[in-house]
């Protein structure tokens, strides 16, 4: 009975559907997103991913409505697809007619005439909001109709459609790693407009992307099947030949991307070094640590501090400074876990954070600016070298980031399962059985703490020399949140899930300059997104899916931290 | 005999040696600080004084706001951390669309009190309304998970409602325009006292009364205690424990909505980042009080308040710490953690159990 009421067609729910997507695409077009996002071409010319912004509430409204009410029939769905649209609109035209009478912008600075330009398109305000409720009404009702097609369809459309979007929206990124000359040349002109994909080379991506995903889905299940009969030992060797494949990827890959993408690339893999630690921390032994950053922090000015920058005192060499720079930020991180080896869950991530701002305002005041620098912070750091050669190109100070990530991957991979790794998820599990079970609870978060330190430690030396120069400002409380997120998204506790979640959240704000602005509020709507919808990440370690899909049978959603807090 | 000496150094703890040099080491530097203050007296009585006032001003401001985190302690066991946001989004968005309007077209220069009494509805209903919001979308789904998943949306929350307001209104400092009436200073018992720093302090004297009467006197405040003591036996005696929560998370944002509007008043600035430190400040307070306590709140707010504005000179400049006041900071994190350490349940709260430290 219970299932019926739930799946009935329900107009009041229909309408407090069209209502949220109304307050999320006001809200979108109001905060600058829709109008940030305009010259961000997909298809040049046509469609941006302003337009996505401004329609995106209409089309995910009315896919939800029609995934909670299938059982409705699919007229009475595709309808309220379109009136979920439509009310969505509604406001926007509200917008558009009362922005210039009680001059808006003076109190909103986004509802600018060429945001009110773009909700038009152009054609004046009658005719504009019009087509304004049409595209809209029109969106929410295919929303509403993509689940009501059969998956064999669904699935390949859905691909296909995601596939233009992400490269229309790579777009300019592609074009500058692409080659220049001959063959590459035609080929880019043929597929990319000046900005965004051109319409035939979008259709031509969304063909092959759904020629593949219809291709996979007829066969996918035949090869994987066939891969799963072959003897352990040839499976054993297939997976080695991918790593081993993925490895040579690795080592050529500045030489396929452009100096510009190397450096991107170069700032992703300082965080997934971040991420990898804080991912020891909170991952594997469930200490929320907010205050993460003041190690990179410390690593960053003890390389600064022991070259032969303007502040330095030793005049070390990168590579003899490194060690040192490692060490000085595990030894803070065993001063710092001291304190609060007794405290749990919340107040540990309170005081942590304190300890981190502590740390950055310490660095910025004058009392330590004659040794530090102060809010000037220290400028000439010595670039890396190897055997007499400077490494001065982001290409190449890839290969020491790659080295370093590496190394913190198999360290974190090995302790994982090691006797400490299964010491630290009973921490995480119990801290009270953990203790009874005689596992000494001082030294594994003191271990848990100093070896995360320890990448921390490594990424902010590196950092240091990559720039050349530190400042207070680039250790603030948002890189610890940043590492927080990306390792969340990715999937806490899971290895793979750091090095997607910082492709994911590190490497495409860099690629898209749109996003500076908007980061912080995609990491918070994205925090808050995951933990409701998708706590286990976007690429979950085997223990989280396992917890998940052991509480899953429980009507309450599943969470993953600490259970032992449960109240 | 000599086992007993054998295992008394066998159970000796070094991590609570650790922490007793800590404490040691903390207090040495405050006596330090201080006596080598005193003797070389570098300010005046007056500035002492000024100095105390405007701590006090401050402190009823994180009294206020620390009310908040208090309240939803006692309900959900939560640190709210998104609560410094409710704080902005009120006064933000009073001042953006309530108080510069009302201050160009001349009516607050007529009618003050009118004018502060529309600009405080409006900042109060804001913050109401975001925080009764982001419960529904950030808290309620999660209810039953474990205790940092909630903590984790907070913080997005916090994140997302900072970034969300930067876009509205733009990430300048927006100042608060002056309200006539409350410029220059009162004297007050021979003190010279700025008339904003009165209304502050007053006012919010005032609301942590009120407050105090509501949780204590109404069906709605026993509801709320009865809903912290234990959520499950407070619904089986009729209590509908959503509401409660909501309405619970309201009044504390309408304390820092409140709050918000003495900010203005007081500092005539608002911006996007307003809320993060005040907030966290604040929070401070409620765990130096004793968290779940609304006198404690109170105290906590205060005490903080003056040994933020006191302790810098007081403190750190006898240490021979140049300008010391850019480590104020410093000094309230540090008492989070004494706290903590010395006292977890703060100065007025109850003993707290293992599951809720």
């Amino acid at each position: 009975m219970t299932m019926e009421t739930e799946t009935r067609f329900n107009w009041g729910e229909i309408v407090r559907l069209g209502l949220l997507a109304a307050v999320i695409a006001l809200s979108l077009n109001l905060i600058g997103l829709v109008g940030t996002f305009a010259g961000r071409d997909i298809i040049g010319g046509m469609v941006s991913v302003g337009h996505v912004f401004l329609f995106g509430a209409a089309l995910g409204c009315g896919y939800i409505a029609a995934q909670r009410f299938s059982g409705g029939g699919a007229g009475n769905t595709l309808l309220g697809g379109l009136v979920i649209g439509l009310l969505s609109s509604l406001p926007l035209v509200v917008l558009v007619l009362i922005a210039e009478p009680l001059n808006l912008r003076q109190f909103m600075p986004y509802v600018s005439p060429a945001l009110l330009e773009m909700l038009t398109f152009g054609q004046g305000q009658a005719l504009g909001s019009l087509i304004l409720i049409v595209v809209a009404s029109v969106l929410g009702l295919i929303g509403a109709g993509i689940p009501l097609l059969p998956s064999r369809v669904r699935q390949p459309l859905i691909w296909g459609l995601a596939a233009v979007f992400l490269i229309g929206l790579l777009a300019e990124v592609i074009i500058l790693a692409w080659g220049n000359q001959g063959l590459g040349l035609a080929i880019r002109r043929f597929v990319f407009a000046a900005r965004g994909l051109s319409i035939l080379g979008a259709s031509l991506v969304f063909l092959i992307v759904v020629g593949l995903s219809a291709w996979w889905n007829s066969r996918g299940e035949g090869i994987k099947a066939r891969v799963n009969a072959l003897p352990p030992e040839r499976q054993r060797n297939l997976r080695w030949g991918g790593i081993g494949l993925g490895i040579l990827l690795l080592l050529f890959l500045p030489m396929f991307l452009r100096t510009y993408l190397t450096e991107v690339i170069d700032n992703v893999g300082l965080f997934i070094l971040m991420g990898l630690g804080l991912n020891i921390v909170v991952g594997f032994a469930g200490m929320l640590n907010l205050g993460y950053v003041a190690f990179f922090a410390i690593g960053a000015y003890t390389m600064a501090l022991l070259t032969p920058s303007e502040y330095g005192v030793a005049g070390l060499s990168f590579w003899t400074a490194l060690p040192f720079s490692v060490l000085a930020a595990v030894l803070m991180g065993l001063i710092l876990v001291i304190p609060v080896l007794k405290m749990r869950g919340d107040y540990l991530a309170i005081v942590t954070l304190g300890f981190g701002e502590i740390i950055r305002i310490l660095v910025l005041s004058d009392f330590l600016a004659p040794w530090i620098g102060g809010a000037q912070g220290i400028l000439k750091i010595p670039n890396v070298s190897v055997a007499g050669m400077e490494l001065v190109k982001p290409e190449h100070l890839y290969y020491v980031i790659l080295a370093g990530c590496l190394l913190a991957l198999f360290v974190s991979w090995r302790l994982r399962d090691a006797r400490l790794g299964r010491q630290w998820r009973a921490l995480r599990e119990d801290e009270d059985v953990a203790e009874a079970m005689g596992i000494n609870l001082v030294k594994t978060k003191l271990l848990a703490f100093a070896i995360g330190a320890a990448f921390a430690g490594m990424s902010g030396a590196i950092f240091a020399s990559k720039l050349g120069s530190i400042f207070p400002h680039s250790f603030n409380l948002m890189v610890s949140i940043n590492v927080l997120c990306l390792i969340i998204v990715g999937g806490i506790g899971s290895l793979p899930g750091v090095v997607v979640g910082a492709l994911f959240l590190v490497g495409l704000p860099e690629l898209l300059r749109e996003f500076a602005e908007y980061r912080m509020l995609m990491y918070g709507a994205l925090l808050i997104v995951m933990m409701v919808a998708r706590p286990e990440g976007l690429w979950p370690s085997e223990v989280m899916k396992r917890e998940l899909r052991a509480g899953s049978e429980e009507p309450l959603p599943a969470g993953f931290v600490v259970s032992s807090a449960e109240r | 005999m000599q086992t007993t000496i054998r295992q008394r150094f066998e159970n000796i703890d070094y991590l609570d040696i650790a922490l007793w040099v800590l404490r040691i080491v903390i207090i040495v530097a405050v006596l330090w600080g201080t006596v080598a203050t005193i003797l070389d007296n570098p300010y005046s009585t007056e500035q002492w004084l000024d100095f105390l006032i405007f701590g006090l001003a401050q402190g009823s401001l994180y009294a206020l706001i620390a009310l908040g985190y208090t309240l939803v302690y006692g309900v959900l066991l939560m640190i709210n951390f998104a609560h410094g946001e409710f704080f902005m989004a009120g006064i933000f968005t009073a001042t953006v669309f309530v108080a510069i309007p009302l201050d160009a077209s001349g009516f607050t220069d007529r009618h003050p009190i009118w004018a502060l009494l529309v600009i405080a509805v409006v900042a109060i209903a804001t913050s109401m309304g975001i925080a009764v919001l982001t419960e529904r979308v950030a808290y309620r789904p999660l209810r039953r998970a474990p205790r940092l998943v909630p903590l984790i949306t907070a913080i997005g929350a916090s994140f997302f409602w900072q970034y969300f307001f930067r876009g509205l209104y733009g990430s300048g400092i927006t100042a608060f325009p002056d309200v006539a009436l409350l410029k220059g200073s009162w004297t007050i018992l021979g003190l010279e006292i700025l008339k904003s720093q009165v209304v502050v302090i007053v006012a919010s004297v005032l609301m942590l009364i009120g407050l105090y009467i509501f949780v204590m006197r109404t069906r709605m405040g026993k509801a709320m205690r009865a809903v912290s003591e234990d959520k499950d036996v407070a619904a089986l005696m009729g209590i509908d424990v959503d509401r409660v929560i909501m309405i619970t998370f309201a009044v504390g944002a309408a304390m820092a909505g409140a709050a918000g509007v003495l900010y203005a008043l007081m500092y005539r600035q608002v911006h996007f980042f307003m809320g993060f430190f005040p907030g966290l400040k604040a929070f401070t307070a409620a765990v130096l009080g004793g968290i779940g306590s609304v006198p404690g709140a109170a105290l906590g707010g205060l005490l903080l308040g003056l040994f933020e504005s006191v302790g810098p000179c007081l403190f750190l400049e006898g240490l021979g710490i140049t300008s010391p006041y850019q480590l104020k900071d410093v000094i309230a994190f540090t008492m989070l953690v004494l706290v903590l350490l010395v006292r977890p349940q703060g100065i007025m709260g109850e003993r707290l159990a293992e599951k809720k430290a």
